[in-house]
């Protein structure tokens, strides 16, 4: 494994950690938000929910996994 | 100092406290059974690495413009908080082993003994094993800092927050000349993940345009909330049928 491949793996695993999908579902959450914020609706919602399910979507996985 | 100011200096102090006493058991192991020499030095070169990568970092986090500052700090917390809350979770219902200093330190002890005699000179396992641990801690302790602090233009604030966390748990490791296994390590570790995952909820949305009713004060009912929430999420997850009935006991884990 080159250095940079072993740096990347590191930075990887140090933010996105186990599950990827955590990850690239905060993206798109954040994504929402800015999409919602540009509308007459109120934005500030989005992001709890998204938070509240995306960690019920992980720890159902966990749970299941062990 | 104002309520976020407190919520942040809190944040930060519980996060560096966490780190520190990890990277301290990892020194003691390698300084009692080997030497204290190579890792006092392998401590300053990691000191020293954070600092540079403090300094980098530093300057071009505060340089963002403060939506784009918000946004991909948001991000980060929250990818980073959700991480740390789902482990703490995942302990706190019996499915992932606690976080045990003692055994930990037992194994770092063992691991050390097993490596041969040190070296007469500067011996490299304990300067590389106490460079590596307070290295890969401490760029914890950085990440924390940088966001929290330049998120809200008080890096002061945030790096005088883990400075005096280091400082105690240093102290209290001089003092008792032992890992500290009675810090309640794993109860931190889940209020870290709270903290973590409430600012990043509240900058994420922030840097994307919205509005927070009541402005910061809305902080006050996130962190109640996420609290509420990961609490109830233990009930659930614990009561789950599960094959790994007694995993708490399994090997210590780190993270």
């Amino acid at each position: 494994m080159s250095r940079v491949e072993a740096l990347g793996r590191f930075i990887w695993d140090f933010v996105v950690g186990d599950d990827w999908q955590v990850g690239a579902g905060v993206v798109v959450a954040i994504g929402a938000t800015a999409v919602v914020a540009t509308t007459n609706v109120a934005a500030w919602w989005v992001l709890p929910v998204a938070v509240a399910g995306l960690l019920a979507l992980t720890l159902w996985r966990a749970s299941r996994a062990r | 100092m104002s309520g976020t100011d407190i919520g942040l200096a809190l944040a930060v102090f519980l996060a560096c406290a966490v780190e520190a006493v990890e990277a301290l058991t990892i020194v003691l192991a390698v300084g009692f059974t080997r030497s204290w020499r190579s890792a006092f030095i392998g401590v300053g070169a990691a000191i020293v690495l954070l600092s540079a990568t403090t300094a980098a970092l530093g300057p071009a986090l505060t340089a963002l413009p403060l939506n784009a500052l918000r946004v991909a700090v948001g991000g980060l917390l929250l990818a980073f908080g959700l991480q740390w809350l789902r482990k703490a979770i995942l302990r706190a219902a019996g499915l992932k082993a606690l976080h045990d200093e003692a055994g930990i330190y037992q194994t770092e002890l063992s691991a050390a003994r097993e490596a041969g005699n040190p070296a007469s000179g500067l011996d490299g396992y304990s300067f590389t094993i106490a460079f590596k641990g307070v290295f890969l801690e401490g760029l914890e302790v950085v990440f924390i800092v940088l966001t929290f602090g330049a998120n809200q233009h008080h890096i002061g604030l945030a790096a005088a927050a883990a400075g005096v966390a280091v400082v105690l748990v240093v102290l209290a490791g001089i003092a008792i000349h032992a890992p500290l296994a009675r810090v309640p390590e794993n109860t931190m570790k889940f209020g870290v993940g709270v903290m973590l995952t409430s600012f990043g909820t509240f900058w994420g949305a922030e840097g994307a345009g919205a509005h927070w009713p009541g402005s910061d004060a809305a902080l006050l009912v996130l962190i109640p909330a996420v609290l509420v929430f990961a609490l109830a999420a233990v009930a659930i997850v614990s009561r789950r049928p599960s094959s790994a009935g007694g995993q708490a006991n399994e090997a210590a884990v780190r993270a």
